[in-house]
């Protein structure tokens, strides 16, 4: 007997290891998945690992590109100016979309809800696994993330806490062949249920053949899932084919078009409004600069960030010249005079400012993003999330 | 590779011998694979990275240079498990088809001279293709999960991993100990 274990003892080993890992299959299978201890074991382990390596890299690249900048100052001016000239394009639009929003009535929809309240996370690493597109990122249980909670990027959705462990998250992306989540056209309001594909791109399901959807329309999230808060900004429609019963749609998220270095995951989601224009390739029209705009947009450069930057510092002279606190009142309280004469606030800020003034400028983020896909907006927004209250949107 | 005979296969299995490594590399490699597969992607340009199976190149080289096949199984179970804890799915299916490939590995291993190029290249590319095939059973068997298995797909990237792994295994060869 002894010397039949020895002669097939490999085979044995093998078989234990085989029916072990089955039975730990079956285990977590029968509990949902249920998290297991060398899981939260492994990823803390990694973590601080990963967090190293990029806390590295980052600086690494801050000494080479500082080394790199002051050998190429030459090319660093041009770029410069030829950044300053985009980004005066760009303030243009956005000056032009905030006017369209105010025009628009749109105000009346923000101010009555407060906005998702965020928190601020990095991402540092991916996660193995065949058509597996998940991420880790350094925020855990905590910081108060929990699974399920929807994760955005300033473009868009980004995926879902598939996973919590005490200081990392696994991110469900959105491109993931497991991940849903409901989703509505903007143009002629058409709902339906996103899926991953496990590629770059996504599908929408369950369009039946008679609702029309344009090629080129932009998706939101609608709400009905109860984890994506209505109006957040999904992805455009690359191609529309029919079919027996209900429409193929494919669309291009646009929150996994970038890798994301940085994410919100939304605590406290708050519905808000799918904007009725088309946000993104809108024809916008662009009239030449005005002197006065060209005075404050040249006193804002001098200062610091982009003029959307400006706009949200002029937006909080004005709030401080009437005492008045960003994010606190309730719905329906008396906002602030955006037309008050400010030293240092433009009448342009001023006029423009009622589209975002009371409650901030994170619901703002799919209107301005889809008009303009700009740098300036983000940098606005996402300033204002985490210059606020370090990382978590509320003002 | 520099003392293959030339030969493919050895005359005798107990005449082989057994490759021995510092401790800290059995440490050190299978971590830093795994780092690399959950960090490089992160990057637009190298998300690439994903598609190379450096943990499982990894086992395939221990367990062919270990030439047993209890340390060719631990070594696939042990990383199998690691891979698994990052992935979102359930823990263990890629820690079985590890386990496989290392025990299986290893058994090639006393079978065939492992130091020539031409074999090691052949082998990831079985063990890569062996290794997809398994893990597609699985998701079908025991998840009942409606996969389907991308032949050419996984042949390119077979051919692409052994590519790498050749390579690779060049490199580990220097970490070992001389006698």
């Amino acid at each position: 007997m002894e010397s039949l274990l020895h002669r097939y003892r490999n085979i044995t080993v093998l078989f234990v290891a085989i029916i072990a890992q089955l039975a730990a299959v079956a285990y977590q299978v029968r509990r949902d998945n249920d998290v297991p201890l060398l899981r939260i074991w492994a990823v803390s382990a990694v973590t601080p690992v990963a967090s190293a390596i990029e806390n590295l890299r980052s600086g690494t690249f801050g000494v080479f590109t500082d080394f790199f900048s002051a050998h190429g100052s030459r090319d660093q001016s041009r770029a410069l100016r030829t950044d300053r000239d985009r980004l005066k394009l760009e303030n243009q639009l956005l000056k032009n979309e905030l006017a369209e929003a105010q025009q628009a009535g749109t105000l009346a929809g923000f101010k009555a809800h407060s906005p998702s309240k965020m928190i601020g996370a990095r991402v540092i690493g991916t996660t193995t696994g065949m058509n597996s597109r998940s991420i880790l990122i350094d925020s855990g249980y905590f910081a108060g993330v929990r699974k399920g909670m929807a994760v955005v990027t300033p473009d868009g959705i980004l995926g879902k806490v598939l996973e919590v462990y005490p200081s990392a998250s696994q991110v469900l992306s959105v491109t993931d062949a497991g991940f849903a989540a409901a989703v509505e056209s903007q143009k002629n309001h058409t709902r339906g249920v996103l899926k991953g594909m496990g590629s770059s791109s996504a599908k929408v399901d369950y369009v039946p053949d008679g609702q029309k959807v344009e090629k080129g329309e932009t998706f939101f999230t609608s709400g009905d899932d109860r984890i994506f808060p209505r109006g957040m900004p999904v992805g455009k429609v690359t191609s529309v084919e029919g079919g027996a019963a209900f429409q193929t749609i494919y669309v291009e998220p646009f929150g996994a078009e970038a890798a994301p270095e940085e994410v919100f995951v939304i605590v406290d989601p708050v519905h808000q409004e799918i904007p009725d224009a088309a946000p993104a390739d809108a024809p916008v029209f662009m009239g030449p600069d005005t002197k006065g705009a060209e005075g404050a947009s040249g006193s804002a450069t001098q200062g610091k960030g982009t003029q959307a930057d400006q706009i949200v510092e002029q937006y909080r002279k004005i709030g401080a010249a009437q005492n008045h606190v960003y994010g606190e009142g309730t719905p329906g309280s008396t906002a602030p005079n955006f037309n008050l004469k400010v030293p240092g606030a433009s009448a342009v800020a001023a006029g423009a400012s009622g589209a975002v003034g009371v409650s901030g400028f994170v619901r703002r983020t799919p209107r301005l993003l889809g008009a303009s896909g700009m740098t300036g907006a983000h940098s606005a927004i996402s300033g204002a999330a985490r210059g606020a209250s370090g990382g978590v949107s509320k003002p | 590779m520099g003392s293959s005979s030339g030969r493919i296969l050895v005359d005798d299995a107990r005449q082989v011998r057994r490759v021995r490594y510092p401790i800290w590399v059995f440490f050190v490699v299978p971590l830093t694979a795994l780092l690399i597969q959950i960090y490089l992607p992160l990057f637009q340009t190298l998300r690439f990275v994903a598609k190379i199976d450096l943990p499982l190149l990894v086992t395939i080289y221990f367990a062919l240079m270990s030439r047993s096949q209890i340390r060719g199984l631990t070594i696939g179970l042990m990383l199998g498990l690691a891979q698994d804890s990052f992935s979102r799915f359930y823990i263990g299916m890629y820690g079985m088809c590890k386990t496989m490939v290392g025990y299986f590995a290893a058994s090639v291993g006393m079978q065939f001279d492992v130091e020539h190029s031409f074999v090691r290249v052949m082998l990831c590319l079985v063990f890569y293709i062996f290794h997809q095939f398994l893990y597609w059973v699985l998701q079908r068997a025991v998840l009942d999960q409606a996969v389907v298995f991308d032949l050419p797909g996984e042949a390119i990237l077979a051919v692409v991993n052994s590519l790498i792994g050749a390579a690779l295994f060049h490199f580990l060869d220097k970490l070992r100990i001389r006698e």
